[in-house]
């Protein structure tokens, strides 16, 4: 697919075109719509982490200037409206299921962390709201905050329904195979790593408008969702009990998700709610402390690993328990993200004949933790490619060579692991070979002295990383506990004049979904991109569809896109066969033309759209008129997008800094569509791991207070933290979707820390550091340095 | 957080301990304190205007006095709600030692300190120098106006 290139086709690196309104500043987001009567929510939240709420008096804020309205968890209690809900969950170890505790709108009765909505106030302007939340007085309880996850079992019971604060205790694949495997092991490596809590920090903050219509009695919602069909399901199903069609859900332009967006937040269904309450429009958007406080933060997990191998440094075994923070209430995926999308994971690139893995979730005094770009394969891939590291050190091989011993064979494909994933198709040693080439690893050596020379310790590392995504096969999700279908939409309109208008259940916010799905669109019927105009985020449009997360959209919106064109080019060589008098059979479509083989007979696609809405001239008695297909695409299997990253860096050891001097990224993502965008989405994932594992760090005090709330505190980024990235592919195309493709979005931000912290420790391995937690920050390696040269010493 | 200090006073433990539990005398040695009304033997009433940082807030709250040991020392400890700027509460243990040869005291306190809400989000990093500051400024404060009333 990738041979013919056309200037807007598939495999051309065109420009975004919704860039021109980003980058002008014209973007539409939620918190740019305004309605007339519009007033502002402000959620009074919980500044103790722990506490049973013996009172709150609402009456001084009631009566405040502006004030429309105080309502609390009663309130909510009062009108029978159900909280957010989780969407997957996974069997317990003892056979009991993950114990889900109710997460109200409003708190009632207790709070569970700092930032947890104990009131809300309407008013009409948001400096009034704020004012009148002073006015309120919250009497507390407070109870004994558990912070620290690994010891929650002994920590003061959050929910009455989770005994031990222990959610889920699940395990995955051949305990008894894998204990025998470490026993007879010629070697057993050991190593124990913490993924570091993250803040998603989308650059827009979260946001809602909620008007009730009293006519129709419906409600539009405005919001910033990367689903809003599932935002309008939770919320009229399970929240409100009303008719889906009472509800529309509108995610107009969303400024970054990340994972934060997935889910439907308190907030967005209190504003819903108080705008019939009230009748008057609701808004409420975030400020960045609370974004801080209450998106759902990433990763936070510990895991113990042990890795057995033969005599041959092969690897024989593999085990990994692990205890992950999912904080004070199940989010949507917040169950999945450390089970089925980690467990499974733990196999990477390796051929491995036995893997068992434990996972505990655990509830803390903490925001809820969820998925976070990557999404439970950072926090296996980090794991283990820290583990592979650490390994072949201790048996003294080159880390490339151990890999490449240890890599599923090229012809071993479809390869079942035994963490129960099937990958249909890989090949690691060209992205291996290709990424040490570009970053010219055979003289890194040289490199390392000359920095010596210079006082600097330069270091090393790599990461071969797997990914499961494009989520995924419905069957599969369900088996696993998933409870949504995991297939995309897609709704092709041809337009009088052969102009398309696509619909898709996808979600883009900040993915290019307007380029790339165009580019597919005229690729296939061999028209210019401008004539093709992608529609998404609003659920009066496009038809029901799952949104976009986990590297899904092009694998399966995008999937859903090509066989709904698919529909609509066989519709049009039917009109075609009619015009040209010819059997459709003869019809060949090829460059945008109906063509009778062999003949010079021909209909543009444009003449075909025309005669499918003015049927003047068309078999009307067997043939529907008009040109509209809708494409709903279940994948047969996940996608396996792989790659190699290796970071080079350098460390000041006067000041512990370390300079990442130097990234080479070979994925293996399989047909590219815009290798633009896709370069841009692994830069970004990059960057994203890069601040993962250098700077970012979510912390809570021992109280529960987020002490990390600000980016006085909290470091993300810059530009100047990141060098300039080589960035290749190899390609083996997906064999199950029509496109080839895999997914790109999550890779950078998977494959990246552990290629940088086994660079970090490369290059401090002279002074005999085997190990260094994320972030690396400065002051971590100086005294990683320091701690060294006075065991020196001694 | 944990603040450790002590003074020495040229002064009998009585006449400090006196001091200590002179409700208007402690208030003069609290500049930024706006209200100090003693409740009961045990407890007082205290309104204060702390910037910390970027913020400037206004806490209420109660003080009350536990571990009395006269003249020995006593447990201060308070509890303030500065609204949206979130709360702060604290303890500070006073322990006062005379040494007879010199006739002098020693004040030694050990103040923890604890804050909530946009204080601890925003100002975390700035409530170790803030607390040490003001620690030292109300016992400093405390020990001048003790020596200016012994010299006249």
């Amino acid at each position: 697919m990738n041979e013919v290139t056309k200037i807007d086709g598939i495999g051309s690196s065109v420009r975004r075109t919704e860039d021109k309104k980003f980058l002008t500043g014209k973007g539409r987001y939620t918190d740019d719509i305004n309605r007339p009567g519009q007033v502002q929510a402000y959620f009074l939240r919980s500044d103790v982490a722990h506490a049973e709420i013996k009172s709150i008096d609402t009456k001084a804020a009631q009566s405040a200037p502006g004030v429309v309205g105080v309502f609390t968890g009663s309130d909510i209690a009062a009108d029978k409206v159900g909280g957010p809900i989780c969407g997957w969950v996974v069997p317990c170890r003892d056979g009991s299921s993950t114990k889900e505790p109710p997460h109200p709108l409003l708190a009632q009765g207790k709070v569970r962390f700092v930032g947890d909505a104990v009131a809300v106030v309407v008013a009409e302007t948001m400096e009034q709201a704020k004012s009148a939340a002073e006015l309120i007085d919250v009497d507390y309880n407070e109870l004994t905050p558990v912070v620290d996850f690994v010891k929650a079992d002994e920590g003061a019971q959050i929910h009455e329904e989770v005994p031990n604060n222990c959610y889920f205790d699940w395990e995955l694949g051949d305990e008894s195979a894998t204990n025998k495997a470490i026993e007879s092991a010629a070697k057993v490596v050991k190593l124990s790593v913490r993924n570091n809590r993250l803040v998603p920090n989308a650059m827009e903050p979260r946001s809602a408008l909620a008007e009730y219509d009293s006519l129709d009695e419906s409600y539009t919602l405005h919001t910033t969702s990367q689903n809003p069909h599932l935002t309008r399901l939770v919320l009229a199903a399970f929240m409100f009990a009303i008719p889906e069609s009472k509800l529309r859900v509108i995610a107009p332009d969303v400024g970054g998700g990340f994972g934060s967006k997935i889910y439907v937040y308190i907030e967005e269904a209190v504003c819903v709610w108080a705008s019939k309450k009230i009748g008057r429009p609701v808004k409420w958007t975030a400020d960045r402390t609370q974004a801080f406080l209450t998106d759902c933060h990433g990763r936070d997990h510990v895991n113990d690993v042990q890795l057995a191998l033969d005599e041959n440094n092969k690897i024989i075994g593999l085990r990994v328990d692990t205890v992950c923070n999912l904080g004070a209430y199940l989010s949507a995926f917040s169950v999945v993200v450390p089970t089925i999308l980690h467990g499974t994971l733990l196999s990477g690139q390796y051929d491995i004949p036995a893997i068992y893995t434990n996972v505990k979730g655990m509830a803390t005094n903490t925001v809820n933790v969820d998925a976070y770009r990557g999404a439970g394969r950072p926090e296996a891939t980090y794991l283990l490619e820290r583990t592979m590291e650490t390994a072949a050190k201790e048996v003294g091989m080159d880390p490339a060579e151990f890999r490449r011993i240890n890599f599923i064979p090229k012809d071993a494909f479809p390869y079942q692991t035994q963490v129960a994933l099937q990958y249909d198709i890989g090949d690691y040693e060209p992205h291996l070979d290709k990424a040490m080439e570009m970053i010219d690893y055979s003289n890194f050596e040289k490199r390392r002295a000359e920095a010596a020379k210079r006082g600097m310790y330069r270091g090393i590392g790599m990461s071969s990383y797997i990914e499961a995504c494009g989520l995924a096969p419905s069957a599969v999700v369900g088996a696993l506990g998933g409870r949504v279908g995991q297939w995309e939409s897609a709704s092709v309109r041809v337009n009088p004049t052969g102009t398309i208008s696509v619909f898709t259940g996808s979600h883009s916010h900040g993915q290019g979904h307007a380029t790339t799905f165009a580019q597919i669109v005229a690729d296939k019927l061999g028209i210019p991109m401008e004539n093709v105009e992608v529609i998404h985020g609003d659920t009066d449009k496009t038809p029901f569809g799952m949104g976009s997360y986990g590297s899904r959209s092009l694998a399966s919106g995008g999937s859903a896109i090509s066989k709904a064109v698919d529909k609509i080019i066989n519709k049009s060589k039917k009109i075609a066969a009619h015009l040209l008098e010819a059997s459709e059979d003869d019809i060949d479509f090829k460059d945008g033309k109906f063509v009778v083989g062999g003949t010079d007979k021909e209909k543009a696609f444009g003449e075909i759209a025309l005669a499918a809405y003015v049927p003047h001239n068309y078999p009307l008695e067997t043939l529907e008129p008009g040109l509209e297909e809708n494409a709903f695409y279940d994948p047969t299997n996940f996608v396996f997008p792989s790659g190699t990253h290796i970071a080079e860096v350098e460390i000041d050891p006067a000041t512990g800094v370390v300079e990442v001097v130097d990234w080479a990224a070979c994925d293996d993502f399989g047909n590219l569509v815009n290798p633009m965008i896709v370069e841009g989405q692994v830069h970004g994932g990059i960057a994203q791991g890069i601040g993962q594992a250098l700077l970012e760090d979510a912390h809570y005090d021992e109280n529960g207070q987020l002490l990390t709330a600000s980016y006085m505190d909290y470091c993300m980024p810059r530009a100047d933290d990141l060098p300039s990235f080589k960035v290749g592919y190899t390609n083996t195309p997906c064999t199950h979707n029509d496109l080839g493709v895999k997914g790109c979005g999550e890779a950078g931000a998977i494959a990246s820390p552990p290629a940088l912290i086994n660079a970090v420790i490369d290059a401090l391995s002279p002074l005999g550091v085997t190990d260094m937690s994320m972030p690396a920050t400065p002051q971590k390696v100086w005294k990683a340095i320091q701690e060294s040269q006075s065991v020196a010493a001694e | 957080m944990e603040i450790k200090d002590s003074y020495e006073l040229p002064l009998s433990k009585e006449r400090v301990w006196a001091a200590l539990n002179d409700e208007q005398f402690l208030k003069r040695s609290i500049p930024w304190c706006e209200k100090l009304e003693r409740r009961s033997e045990t407890e007082l009433a205290a309104e204060v205007k702390l910037k910390i940082g970027p913020m400037s807030t206004r806490f209420t709250g109660n003080i009350t006095l536990s571990d009395i040991d006269p003249p020995n020392g006593y447990t201060i400890t308070g509890n303030g709600k500065g609204g949206i700027a979130g709360a702060a509460s604290g303890s500070a243990k006073v322990k006062l030692i005379e040494d007879k040869d010199t006739l002098s005291t020693t004040l030694s306190y050990e103040v923890s300190a604890q804050v909530k809400g946009k204080i601890a989000q925003l100002g975390s990093r700035l409530i170790q120098s803030t607390a040490k500051k003001l620690s030292k400024n109300f016992f400093g404060s405390f020990v001048k106006q003790l020596e200016d009333m012994d010299k006249s």
